[in-house]
């Protein structure tokens, strides 16, 4: 029977997340706790659904910049319909919330694909524009916890199994990205648009509408993680996730996914994402001040993307880098 | 990012007169944009034509153009830097730790420049010494950079500053014209020859277009490179000294978000973000355009966050705008 190859850098990094859970753990036990690692992974939740989200795009070669402002706007939107109607189920509420991101994810889609404006350009377009939308539909105003309906902050909080449904959201969510990216024409197809857009296209495969459905899939991964991220915090205003969309693509860079498209994992985005994770929620336990965690997740992001540069690297490049280093 | 089938080449059997191809072209087109906001400023807002106001205008943009020109020639050249802005938070830093230990202006200004180019530097190691991809480096460099600011302040603030140190931030030359303003005509100008009239400026375009290529036509490809993280490293510490010089003070959150800002300007300006085109005349009208449009609103009271609605649908639309007319006159041969 054919054995595959341990993938080495999530291994690598699940070590990492290992060796920091020690380390926490040799200053307060309490840490490593199934209670808290299970407080950790539900604090993790949001950040791992967007990681699968923007690993999706950046396979495509592409990025998406307006998550955070795609999940602040869709969150204002759901808590202010949650204000008129009360009553509103919640199945309908994450319905809209999922179909309102996976528009604005359209709408980037659509700039990217028939107009081919650079993805960091339309992305950087929208956000802004995303953002400010929050202020005008709210009038600046917040969305308070005592005008939302029990049901609607409680659905994210409610225990199954222990793990709170926020939680579970994450697994699921982790679960169908594992299944679609390896077993699925679309997740394929996703692949080889990052991987080589011109041999895709010989294949028969439309690059622009691979990378349309990308940004749809961020976009609605978004807006789930804007309702739950509202309702589990309990408020809306315009500044929630403020910069969230670089915490985002660290943990895609951090989890082993190349910005230049085509090589990751959904295993790489969830790892990266369950480090950032450990790193915020480690520090105050071993009484390191939290103005330390950025400076922090800046050096792992460095140090991730070194070691994911050198291991990549193939015997052709190396020549090259060779030739480019005597210069 | 996007690397969609070039289109087909269509060879013209002549070219068009120089007039015309500057009529078409991209900086002409940006040049009409700001005509005409100016022109809707003046008759929206009866305080909008005065000299004093609009003098307080150009502090919207001055400092974040500076670094956009030094960014331009880096973007050109098929890179980036997003931590432009925690370069300011850094630099600003250590100058207010050396105000608190007695510096002078001087001394304040020699750390605000060194600390720029030591952020520059350290870049340009892990994008060209180590050959990694300079959007995660720099996104990475942001955190970092930042995040010392962090542990440097926590949440406490440096004041202090000398009173001569103001010159830079609220100084004025004569009548309406600031320092800044003069800072940003000469760096412009700087910038203008050093991309256009130098074969520096020749070499970065050609990187851009092909870098592989350009290797092997003799160009130091890392050793420009190096040069360029120098340069927005440098004009971070510029315009850090600016940036501190004008509020009198420093938070580690100094300048958050600025570097989407100087993006924004610099895509605005027509430079291409795949690398290889682009110019700082153009550059230097985006600035104009985003601070007379982000002024005239303010004079409207529109709240900041929605000015943001208005500059990113300016960038979408700007760019969009020359690519469906394209389309429109494609279709119509058709």
């Amino acid at each position: 029977m054919l054995s595959r190859k341990i993938p080495v850098r999530e291994t690598i990094l699940a070590g990492a997340i290992g060796l920091l859970l020690i380390l926490a753990a040799s200053r307060f036990s309490g840490f490593v706790a199934p209670a808290n690692l299970a407080n950790v992974f539900n604090d993790t939740a949001p950040l791992i659904i967007l990681a699968l989200g923007q690993m999706v795009v950046i396979l495509t070669r592409c990025i998406d910049l307006s998550v955070a402002a795609n999940l602040a706007l869709t969150g204002m939107a759901v808590a202010m319909i949650n204000v008129a109607f009360p009553d509103l189920p919640i199945p309908v509420i994450i319905a809209i919330a999922i179909l309102l991101g996976g528009l604005m994810g359209a709408i980037n889609g659509i700039l990217v694909w028939k107009l081919s404006i650079p993805p960091i350009v339309v992305t950087l377009g929208t956000m802004t524009i995303f953002r400010g939308m929050i202020f005008l539909i709210s009038d600046g105003k917040w969305v308070n916890s005592h005008e939302m309906s029990a049901s609607f902050t409680g659905f994210p909080r409610a225990e199954i199994l222990g793990l709170p449904i926020l939680s579970w959201a994450a697994i699921v969510a982790v679960v169908i990205f594992a299944v679609v990216m390896s077993r699925t024409p679309l997740g394929r197809s996703i692949y080889a648009v990052g991987g080589n857009p011109h041999a895709a296209v010989y294949t028969g495969i439309n690059v622009g509408k691979t990378q349309f459905f990308a940004f749809v899939i961020s976009g609605a991964l978004a807006g789930l993680t804007g309702y739950l991220w509202v309702a589990r915090y309990a408020v809306a205003y315009v500044d929630i996730a403020g910069g969230f969309e670089l915490e985002v693509v660290a943990a895609c860079v951090i989890g082993g996914i190349s910005i230049a498209g085509g090589i990751g994992s959904v295993g790489g985005a969830v790892l990266g994402a369950l480090f950032l994770g450990v790193v915020k929620n480690a520090l105050p336990v071993v009484n390191i001040s939290p103005f330390w965690q950025l400076a922090i997740s800046g050096s792992a992001i460095l140090i991730a993307v070194a070691f994911n540069a050198s291991a990549g690297r193939t015997k052709g490049r190396i020549i090259l880098k060779s030739a480019e280093k005597s210069t | 990012m996007s690397d969609t089938l070039a289109p087909l080449r269509n060879i013209p059997d002549r070219l068009n007169s120089r007039a015309f191809r500057t009529f078409r072209s991209w900086e002409s087109l940006l040049l009409a944009v700001a005509v005409a906001i100016f022109v809707v400023n003046s008759f929206t807002s009866p305080y909008f034509l005065n000299a004093w106001n609009l003098s307080d205008a150009t502090f919207n943009f001055t400092e974040k153009a500076m670094i956009a020109f030094a960014m331009a020639l880096l973007i050109i050249a098929g890179e980036i830097d997003l931590s432009v802005a925690s370069i300011i938070a850094l630099a600003s830093t250590a100058m207010g730790l050396a105000v608190q230990h007695g510096a002078g202006t001087p001394e304040l200004v020699a750390i605000g420049l060194t600390v720029g180019l030591l952020c520059g530097a350290f870049n340009a190691v892990f994008v060209t010494v180590l050959g990694l991809p300079s959007i995660v480096v720099t996104i990475g460099t942001m955190s970092l950079f930042r995040g010392i600011s962090y542990i440097i302040l926590g949440d406490d603030a440096f004041r202090g500053y000398p009173t001569s140190f103001a010159w830079f931030g609220q100084g004025y030359i004569y009548w309406v014209f600031t320092v800044e303003m003069l800072f940003f005509v000469i760096i412009a100008v700087i910038y203008g020859v050093l991309l256009h009239k130098t074969s520096f400026g020749r070499s970065v375009y050609a990187i851009g277009n092909n870098p592989t290529g350009a290797l092997f036509s003799g160009i130091r490809v890392q050793r420009v490179k190096f040069i360029l993280f120098l340069l927005t490293g440098l004009m971070s510490g510029v315009a850090a000294i600016c940036l501190t010089s004008r509020l009198g003070s420093t938070r580690p959150s100094i300048a958050q978000g600025m570097e989407l800002e100087v993006v924004t300007m610099v895509v605005l300006g027509g430079v291409n973000i795949l690398g290889g085109s682009g110019s700082i005349p153009g550059v230097v009208i985006a600035a104009f355009v985003m601070g007379l449009v982000t002024f005239g609103l303010g004079l409207l009271n529109v709240p900041g966050i929605v000015m943001s609605i208005f500059i990113g649908l300016l960038l979408i639309g700007v760019i969009a705008l020359p690519r469906l007319w394209t389309m429109a006159a494609r279709a119509k041969k058709r």
